[in-house]
């Protein structure tokens, strides 16, 4: 039987879900996706504001009844089994959602003794997250007063008191300084040699690098979904990087071309998406640029996480006549 | 399992403590509303509870209670045998007034200067002087032009208010209304807070359970209740005179299942309302009537029946008549098990409504 095997140690994923769609009202903000999120491993939702994924992560820590599909969580069904899972999940909120009036050692302490953990091992673990999370000499600091970078620590503090096994963290960092993000990923790593599953949502290119899997994630459906460097290595389109003397006027020339799928601009170079299926993109854009009467160089390089981005959610043309129905 | 509840109350508690606004107003809104009731308001009264004992029983003495009948002040119930069963009936809350026709009464009525009769009234109720104006200036019936223009028909006595406070009136009701006042506005805030800042979505990502978020939450209210009965009590006493006749212990608990019963119909309307002003606007709907309809101010007897169907299912009414009871007219709790169940009765309806509303969940 094909389901029994399954059930085998730990060959199931952390998270499995088959067709989860959520509607409010009329608005559908998940849509039928399939997610297989294997243990031990950084997986990234990578989407704009309103693509579904702070309504997905409510979904799998039981937040939220899924409108159709199944959901399976560290082998249990959710939202059914939810509340056998709370002490085995972490969970952190977009928003900050300590308290503010609250010290950082109240906020912890409390935490702690929410999920149920003994005065020995509160203790314990309280110092433990502090001393990991560089919180011990703000411990008498209220939480309102505390930097966003500063809070955010705190909040993965907060989360990981209970030692889950898998965390779910809706973007964490969008509040957050370059500093404090990359140490926040060196604890994510660590955190994972550890064996806790971490899923994560972004709309930072940088961070959706740095996961071990990413789905990219357009108005509620998943449109790419795999490792980064095999995305980027299965783009459906030919990178063009173009250094012109005006750059508005060679925008002009290649956006008229219908080989052109999207032209975005980087200070005085213009990244050229093209379709595939042209013979020598990079010569094509320079004959297009020639026949316009613009001076330009132009090498092919390789695609960014950000190209897979654009060319998965339709190049930005799609997206937008997606948006006008 | 109590330790969750502990870390909820702890953490209700100190931030509490540190949020100085709200702890000013826990003991500013008691003292301020005491010093603004507890000076004179009057009022106008009709269709009050009354009973008789007419130890004359004479045509007169029976045409003299048809008279005090028309007058439309009150609606007889059936007549008290004796002054003692009267008084009980009286202490029950069942009347509020009490009419006496002496065995002489016919002698007096001849010619004696002495009151034909007494008016007992219940001296915890308000606007008791425009009541005793009203009847004793019933002119005394007689057959045939048997009037005399002369003393007074009545003596007025006032039971347990004997100078006519209307301090005495107020404060002890005035209890109720501030509890139903603060308790209601503050649980409901105090959770719908944790909403509209988004710390309620992690605490319903954590083992706790419903109850335990609730019952953590409302403790410090329970308490907080309990020292405004005690601050309104004092200065009650201090400044007003008001008289506290009942035990404290009984008037301790029915103070302790009224805020039980207010923090419920905070609880619920914290279930329905999204953002603080919302719950803040909730909690003024369910006060306005309270006020207005529970026998605080305007006597229930003289309400159409739809006011007196909602006063039924207003806490404070309850409230307000075992308040009476106990402090004014020192009725033990036994004698005012009607309201006390009556509360019980709202306490496990919103318990159960707030219960069924309330979910680990944010759809």
């Amino acid at each position: 039987m094909p389901q029994a095997k399954l059930d085998v140690g730990g060959t199931e994923p952390a998270i499995r879900a088959r067709g989860l769609t959520r509607r409010f009202g009329h608005v559908t903000a998940v849509d039928g996706i399939d997610l297989d999120i294997p243990r031990a491993r950084i997986y990234g939702f990578l989407g704009p504001n309103g693509s579904g994924k702070s309504t997905t992560i409510r979904m799998l820590c039981g937040l939220l009844r899924p409108s159709a599909g199944t959901v399976s969580v560290l082998s249990h069904e959710m939202p059914r089994d939810a509340e056998k899972l709370r002490t085995r999940l972490g969970y952190m909120t977009q928003k900050f959602s300590l308290w503010d009036d609250l010290t950082v050692s109240e906020n912890l302490e409390f935490m702690a003794q929410v999920f149920g953990l003994a005065a020995p091992r509160r203790r314990a673990r309280v110092s433990a997250v502090a001393e990991e999370f560089d919180l011990t000499s703000l411990f008498r600091q209220r939480a309102g007063t505390l930097s966003g970078g500063q809070r955010q620590r705190l909040a993965l503090a907060a989360a990981t008191l209970h030692q889950p096994e898998l965390l779910l963290l809706d973007e964490p960092t969008s509040a957050v300084d370059p500093q404090s993000r990359r140490e926040f990923w060196e604890s994510l790593f660590e955190l994972v040699a550890r064996g806790v599953t971490i899923l994560v949502s972004t709309h930072y290119m940088d961070e959706a690098e740095r996961c071990h899997e990413l789905a990219i994630l357009a108005s509620g459906r998943i449109v790419a979904q795999g490792a980064p460097q095999e995305l980027m290595a299965a783009i459906p389109a030919a990178v063009v990087e173009v250094e012109a003397a005006d750059t508005a006027a060679a925008r002009r020339a290649l956006v008229a071309d219908e080989t052109v799928l999207s032209v975005a601009q980087l200070g005085t170079r213009l990244h050229v998406l093209i379709d595939p299926a042209t013979p020598d993109p990079a010569q094509r854009v320079l004959q297009r640029l020639g026949a316009a009467s613009v001076e330009a160089q132009s090498t092919l390089v390789r695609a960014s996480l950000e190209d897979v981005f654009v060319a998965a959610t339709g190049f930005g043309r799609a997206a937008g006549e997606q948006r006008d129905r | 399992m109590l330790l969750r509840l502990l870390a909820i109350t702890t953490k209700e508690v100190r931030q509490l403590a540190r949020d100085r606004l709200t702890f000013g107003m826990i003991i500013g809104i008691p003292l301020m509303q005491i010093l603004l009731f507890g000076y004179a308001i009057n009022f106008d009264v009709r269709d009050l509870n009354a009973a008789v004992v007419d130890e004359a029983r004479t045509s007169h003495s029976r045409a003299l209670v048809a008279d005090l009948q028309a007058t439309g002040v009150i609606v007889l119930q059936p007549p008290s045998p004796s002054l003692a069963d009267l008084r009980h009936r009286m202490e029950s809350g069942e009347i509020s007034v009490g009419v006496v026709i002496p065995y002489d009464f016919e002698r007096r009525r001849s010619g004696s200067d002495r009151a034909v009769a007494q008016i007992v009234i219940d001296g915890s109720e308000p606007m008791i002087d425009s009541v005793a104006r009203g009847l004793s200036s019933v002119p005394l019936p007689a057959r045939a032009g048997d009037y005399k223009s002369r003393t007074p028909v009545f003596e007025v006595r006032t039971e347990y208010n004997p100078e006519r406070r209307t301090a005495v009136q107020i404060v002890p009701a005035l209890i109720g209304v501030i509890l139903n006042m603060t308790m209601v506005i503050f649980t409901a805030a105090a959770i719908v807070r944790e909403r509209e800042r988004g710390n309620l979505e992690l605490l319903i990502a954590t083992p706790i359970r419903s109850w335990e978020l609730m019952a953590g939450k409302l403790i410090p209210y329970v308490l907080i209740g309990l020292i405004q009965t005690t601050l309104i009590l004092t200065v009650g006493a201090r400044i007003f005179d008001v008289p506290i006749n009942g035990s404290l212990l009984d008037l301790y608990l029915a103070a302790a299942l009224f805020i039980a019963a207010t923090l419920t119909l905070g609880l619920v309307i914290s279930t329905f309302a999204r953002t603080q002003f919302q719950a803040f606007q909730m909690s003024f709907l369910t006060l306005l009537p309270s006020i207005l309809l529970s026998g605080f101010v305007f006597p229930f007897d003289g309400m159409p029946p739809l006011a007196r169907m909602i006063a039924q299912a207003l806490p404070l009414t309850h409230f307000v008549e075992m308040i009476r009871g106990i402090l004014l007219r020192g009725a033990p709790l036994s004698a005012m098990q009607v309201p006390a169940m009556k509360l019980g009765v709202f306490l496990v309806i919103t318990l159960a409504i707030a219960t069924l509303r309330f979910h680990k969940r944010l759809d």
